[in-house]
C-alpha cells in the first residue's frame, strides 16, 4: 500500500462494493491506517467520543480517541459513522458446524472415547457460514467452546477470529471447559454428588500424571516447565509417565487436565444455580491454583458479593430472564447489572442461546442492557459499559485483554465502523478489519437476496443471476 | 378470505331436537363446536386518556403527538386534541409511544413452558403423523412464566398457541388473551376461531421416518397429507348430508371434525413451512383438498415466492434473522419480511421461542432496517402492521383487536421511548383497557404460581 495519504469512502451498501473491498484485501505489514471523524467508542467502558480518530499500524491498535492523524496514513473517513472495537463473542460455539442438524457438519461435542483431551481447534472450520454471517454483523472475535458429549468435561476450547482466510484460531487450547451444573449432573450419573466427585478424581489424576511433568514437558515460546502444550504429546506415551491402576480417565485426558490443576489453563465452569456458583468458587480452596472462569450464572446476581470477592470473572447470560430449569429459578435480565454493580467481573456471553451461530445477537442484548436501566426497579448498564461487556470484558476474563477487544494502544487492530449506534438494530456494520486487515461483508445471504430481489421472469432462470 | 368465528352462542350445547316427533327419519344430532367455551371476562378498567403520544395504530396509521381514549374496554377516539372523559386517568404520552397491543401468531407458551423439563413436553403429539384430533388448549398451562414475561418486556396482549410440527397435521390451535387465569377457558379469546396446526418438510419425515413409518421422505409428507385430506372429504359428505337430511348418524371422529371444519372454512390453517418449492406443493394440495392455506409458519424462503403468495393471499409468519439451525433454514435472508411485504403479501413478525416473544417490537426493527438498507423505505407505523394487523388477521381476530380503531377491543401499549429502540420498553400494557401491567407500580406484575415462594418471587425479569 503506498505510504500517502488517500481518503477512502465507506461504501453505503456493502453487497455491491464486495470487489471494490477484496482490491484492499492486502496484508497489514507496514501500514497505517488513520479512521477519521467518528464517533469512537474505545470498548473499555469509557463513554464514546464524538469526532474521534483511530489509528492502526501494522495490524495493531497505536492510538485512539482525540489523537492525531500520523502523516502517510490512509485515511478513511467515518463521518456520522461509529467506531468500535470487534466485537467478542464471550461464548460461542463458533465455527464448529454448518447447520445444527446436519451431523456431518457438525463438531460441537463428541461420543468419542475421549473428553478433556479434546482440543477444538483442528474442528474450527473458517469457511463455515455462521462464520462469515457473524463476521458481516461486526463479531470479530470468539471464545469458542466444545460441549460436552459423555463426560462432565468437554475439552479444550479456544479463541478465534472471523477474518476470511484459512487460520482462525488465534489461541488454541485456552481453556477446558466442564458442567457443573444439571448438565454435569446429568453427564456424571444424574446427581450433582457424582459430578464434583468426578471432578475431584479427574483432578487427582491429572495431579499423578503431573508429577512426571518435567519429561513431557514441551519446547516453544509458550511452553510451561511440566505443563504438555498438547495432551496428546507422544512423549505421555513413555514408560516414566507411570499411571496407578486406579483411573478412570484415559491417559489423554489426565494429561489434559495437568495445565489446569497448575493454573496454567483456565477452568471454565458452567454454572447456573446460586448453590453450584458457590461450589465452583469453593473449588479454589482444595486447588488453589485453578484460574476459574464461570459461564451461565443465571443466579449469580443473588451471590453477586461472593462472587466479586473471590474475583473470578463470569460470563453471564444477557437476557435469561425464565425459569427455564431448576437451577435457573431467580432468573433476571438485572442480573448483569447487579453483577455489574456489586462489583464482578463479569462480561457477556450466552450459553446455549444458538450460540454456535447467533454470536451477533450480543450487539442486541448489550443494547436491552441500557435499556433495562430505565425500568424501575431493574438494574441496567451505562453505554460504555454495555459495548465493554461484548469486547473488552471478554477478552479480559479469557486472559486476553491486553491483546484484543478494546481500542487501547497495541491491541489487535480488529475495528469496526458502524453506519449508527452499534447498539441498536437499525444500525449495521459498514467496514470490519481484523488485525489490520479489511473483511468482505457480503454473505451466502445477501447474494441471495440480491438474486430474489427482483422477481420478474427473466431471459434466464434466476440460477444464472449472481 | 373466507372466514367465520365460532360464536359463544352459536353451538352453545349440543342439540338433541327431534327425539319425540317421530317420521322416518330421525332429525339430525348438531355437533356442540364449542365444547370448551371461552370464560374470559374482561377486568375492570378505569376510562384512561393517553395525551401528546406518537401513535402507531397498528393498521399503518401515525399520529404525532396524538390522544387516546379508552373506555369501558374499548377505544373510543383516537386523534389529536380529544379532552378527557370526566373521573378519566390522564397520561402525559410526551416522548413515549403507543401502539396496538403485539399479537404473536406463533407460541408454545404453555404447551412447551418453563420450566422445560420432560413433564412439561405437551406439544407434539408425535404418535402418528395425522393428529388433527389433539387441541393445544388441552396441553396449556396457564401457570407458564412465560405469559407474564410476554406481557410485560413484549407488549404480548393475544397469542395463537400452537400444537408442534412433528405431524403433518399437529392439531389444533388455540388463540388466547394474555391474562394470567386459573384455567385455559379464562384465556381462551372469545370468538376466536380454531386454528389447524399443519407441518412440512424435514420434521415430519425426521419424526416417523426414524420410527421406519411413513412418512419418511418429502413426497411420503404429500402422499399422506393427500390420503388424509380424502378421508376428510368423505366424512364431511356423509355429515353434511346427515346434517342437512337426518338419519342414522355417521360414526363421529374427532380428527376429522377438525378437518372437517377446515373445509367448511371455519377453522384456519397455519401450515409450518420453511422451502419456497414445498410452498407451491402445498398451494396445489390446498386446491385439490378444497380449503385455503391462511398462513405459512418460518416460512423462511417466502423471499422466493413472495409473489405467488402474493397472488394467493397467503400470510407469511417470518424470523427477522433466524438461520441455518437445519438444512431448511439454510437459505435465510435478513430481508425475507421486508422482501414479501414490498411483494404485497402479507407479512407476520412471530416468534416460535419464549425468549423472542419479549422482544417482536426488536425483531420487526431489525426487518424494517434491513428493509431500508436495500433500499425500501418501509416506514414504523407501516412495519407494526407485522405486530399486530397482519396476525390478527391471519387468527381471525381482526375485528376485535389488531389496531387503534373506536370500537376494537383496547389491547393498547404504551411504550416508553420509540418501540423499534432496543433501549425502550413497555410502560403500561392494557388488555381489553385493564391494566395489566405497569412499570412503576410493582404490584401490577403477574407472578405464576409457579414462582411464588421461589428464589426472585416478584423480581423484574
Amino acid at each position: 500500500m503506498p505510504q500517502r495519504a488517500r481518503r477512502t469512502w465507506i461504501p453505503a451498501f456493502a453487497g455491491m462494493t464486495l470487489a471494490a473491498m477484496a482490491a484492499f484485501a492486502t496484508p497489514a505489514a507496514a501500514q497505517t491506517i488513520a479512521i477519521t471523524g467518528g464517533t469512537v467508542a474505545l470498548g473499555d467502558g469509557s463513554e464514546p467520543i464524538p469526532g474521534g480518530t483511530v489509528v492502526l499500524r501494522d495490524g495493531r491498535v497505536v492510538a485512539a480517541g482525540n489523537v492525531a492523524v500520523p502523516g502517510g496514513a490512509e485515511v478513511i473517513d467515518a463521518t456520522g459513522k461509529w467506531v468500535t472495537p470487534g466485537l467478542v463473542a464471550g461464548f460461542s460455539r463458533l465455527g464448529l458446524l454448518d447447520v445444527d442438524a446436519v451431523d456431518a457438519a457438525n463438531d460441537v461435542s463428541s461420543e468419542g472415547p475421549f473428553s478433556a483431551a479434546l482440543d477444538i481447534a483442528p474442528a474450527v472450520n473458517p469457511n463455515a457460514q455462521p462464520v462469515a454471517i457473524n463476521r458481516a454483523d461486526g463479531v470479530t472475535r470468539a471464545v469458542v467452546a466444545p460441549a460436552v458429549g459423555k463426560s462432565i468435561f468437554a475439552g479444550q476450547g479456544a479463541l478465534i477470529d472471523t477474518g476470511a482466510d484459512l487460520d482462525p484460531v488465534t489461541r488454541p487450547r485456552l481453556f477446558q471447559f466442564v458442567e457443573l451444573g444439571e448438565q454435569g449432573a446429568e453427564e456424571a450419573g444424574g446427581s450433582r454428588a457424582a459430578a464434583h466427585v468426578l471432578l475431584r478424581n479427574a483432578l487427582r489424576e491429572a495431579s499423578e500424571l503431573g508429577r512426571f511433568g518435567s519429561s513431557i514437558a514441551s519446547r516453544g515460546p509458550e511452553a510451561q516447565p511440566g505443563v504438555p502444550e498438547n495432551p496428546t504429546d507422544p512423549k505421555l506415551l513413555t514408560p516414566q509417565a507411570q499411571r496407578s491402576q486406579d483411573v478412570l480417565l484415559t491417559r489423554f485426558d489426565a494429561a489434559a487436565l495437568v495445565p489446569v490443576l497448575r493454573g496454567r489453563q483456565i477452568l471454565m465452569v458452567h454454572a447456573e444455580r446460586a448453590t453450584d456458583i458457590l461450589q465452583v468458587l469453593a473449588l479454589r480452596r482444595e486447588f488453589p491454583n485453578l484460574k476459574l472462569v464461570i459461564v451461565g450464572a443465571d443466579e449469580g446476581w443473588t451471590v453477586a458479593d461472593r462472587l466479586a470477592a473471590s474475583g473470578v470473572p463470569v460470563i453471564a447470560s444477557a437476557l435469561s430472564d425464565l425459569p427455564a430449569g431448576f437451577e435457573s429459578l431467580a432468573a433476571t435480565q438485572s442480573n448483569v447489572g447487579r453483577m455489574r454493580a456489586a462489583g464482578v467481573n463479569v462480561a457477556i456471553g450466552t450459553i446455549n442461546d444458538d450460540d454456535s451461530r447467533m454470536a451477533f445477537r450480543g450487539r442486541y442484548y448489550a443494547g436491552n442492557l441500557v435499556g433495562l436501566g430505565k425500568v424501575p426497579g431493574a438494574a441496567g448498564l451505562s453505554w460504555g459499559e454495555a459495548l465493554a461487556m461484548i469486547t473488552s470484558r471478554p477478552a479480559e476474563a479469557m486472559g486476553l485483554g491486553g491483546e484484543l477487544g478494546s481500542l487501547r494502544p497495541g491491541r489487535r487492530g480488529d475495528v469496526v465502523v458502524w453506519s449508527g449506534d452499534p447498539l441498536e438494530n437499525s444500525s449495521a456494520a459498514e467496514l470490519i478489519l481484523i488485525d489490520g486487515v479489511r473483511q468482505p461483508l457480503a454473505t451466502r445471504q445477501t447474494k441471495l437476496r440480491d438474486r430474489y430481489r427482483n422477481l420478474r421472469q427473466d431471459v434466464l432462470p434466476e440460477a444464472y443471476k449472481r | 378470505m373466507h372466514r367465520r368465528a365460532i360464536g359463544a352462542a352459536a353451538f352453545a350445547a349440543a342439540l338433541l331436537t327431534g327425539c319425540a316427533t317421530g317420521g322416518d327419519k330421525a332429525k339430525p344430532v348438531r355437533i356442540n363446536q364449542d365444547p370448551f367455551p371461552s370464560t374470559y371476562q374482561r377486568y375492570p378498567g378505569a376510562p384512561t386518556l393517553i395525551r401528546g403520544v406518537t401513535i402507531l395504530d397498528g393498521e399503518g396509521g401515525r399520529i404525532e403527538s396524538g390522544e387516546i381514549v379508552l373506555v369501558d374496554g374499548k377505544v373510543q377516539a383516537v386523534g389529536t386534541g380529544l379532552s378527557a372523559p370526566s373521573g378519566a386517568v390522564v397520561i402525559d404520552g410526551t416522548g413515549k409511544y403507543v401502539t396496538a397491543g403485539i399479537i404473536d401468531v406463533h407460541s408454545h407458551l404453555g404447551d412447551y413452558p418453563s420450566p422445560s423439563v420432560e413433564a412439561h413436553q405437551d406439544g407434539n403429539e408425535a404418535t402418528g403423523p395425522a393428529r388433527p384430533e389433539v387441541w393445544a388448549e388441552h396441553s396449556v398451562w396457564p401457570q407458564d412464566p412465560g405469559f407474564s414475561r410476554a406481557l410485560t418486556n413484549g407488549g404480548v396482549t393475544a397469542l395463537q398457541i400452537l400444537p408442534g410440527s412433528a405431524n403433518l397435521f399437529g392439531g389444533r390451535s388455540v388463540t388466547v388473551k394474555n391474562v394470567p387465569a386459573r384455567t385455559v377457558q379464562a384465556m381462551k379469546f372469545p370468538g376466536a376461531p380454531y386454528g389447524l396446526k399443519m407441518a412440512c418438510g424435514e420434521n415430519p419425515k425426521r419424526v416417523y421416518g426414524s420410527k421406519n413409518q411413513a412418512p419418511a421422505t418429502r413426497m411420503g409428507n404429500i402422499a399422506v397429507t393427500r390420503q388424509t385430506w380424502i378421508n376428510a372429504q368423505k366424512y364431511k359428505r356423509e355429515w353434511d348430508a346427515y346434517e342437512e337430511d337426518g338419519g342414522e348418524m355417521p360414526d363421529r371422529d374427532l380428527a376429522m371434525d377438525t378437518l372437517r371444519g377446515v373445509l367448511a372454512g371455519d377453522i384456519l390453517v397455519h401450515n409450518h413451512c420453511y422451502r419456497a418449492d414445498e410452498m407451491a406443493v402445498m398451494i396445489d394440495l390446498s386446491k385439490e383438498a378444497g380449503y385455503k392455506i391462511g398462513t405459512f409458519h418460518h416460512a423462511v424462503e417466502s423471499y422466493k415466492v413472495a409473489d405467488l403468495l402474493a397472488r394467493e393471499s397467503i400470510c407469511s409468519a417470518m424470523w427477522a434473522d433466524w438461520y441455518g439451525f437445519k438444512m431448511e433454514a439454510y437459505d435465510a435472508v435478513r430481508e425475507n419480511i421486508p422482501l414479501v411485504h414490498q411483494a404485497g403479501a402479507c407479512a407476520i413478525v412471530h416468534s416460535d421461542d419464549p425468549n423472542g416473544i419479549q422482544r417482536l417490537n426488536q425483531e420487526a426493527a431489525k426487518a424494517m432496517a434491513a428493509g431500508r438498507r436495500m433500499g425500501a423505505n418501509i416506514p414504523e407505523e407501516v412495519a407494526w402492521t407485522w405486530l399486530s394487523a397482519n396476525p390478527a388477521k391471519a387468527l381471525g381476530i381482526f375485528e376485535q383487536t389488531g389496531s387503534l380503531k373506536p370500537g376494537k377491543n383496547a389491547d393498547v401499549v404504551l411504550w416508553n421511548g420509540n418501540p423499534f429502540s432496543n433501549y425502550s420498553r413497555p410502560e403500561r400494557v392494557w388488555i381489553d383497557g385493564a391494566l395489566m401491567y405497569d412499570a412503576n407500580n410493582p404490584r401490577l406484575r403477574p407472578v405464576s404460581d409457579f414462582e411464588l415462594g421461589q428464589p426472585g418471587e416478584g423480581d423484574v425479569k
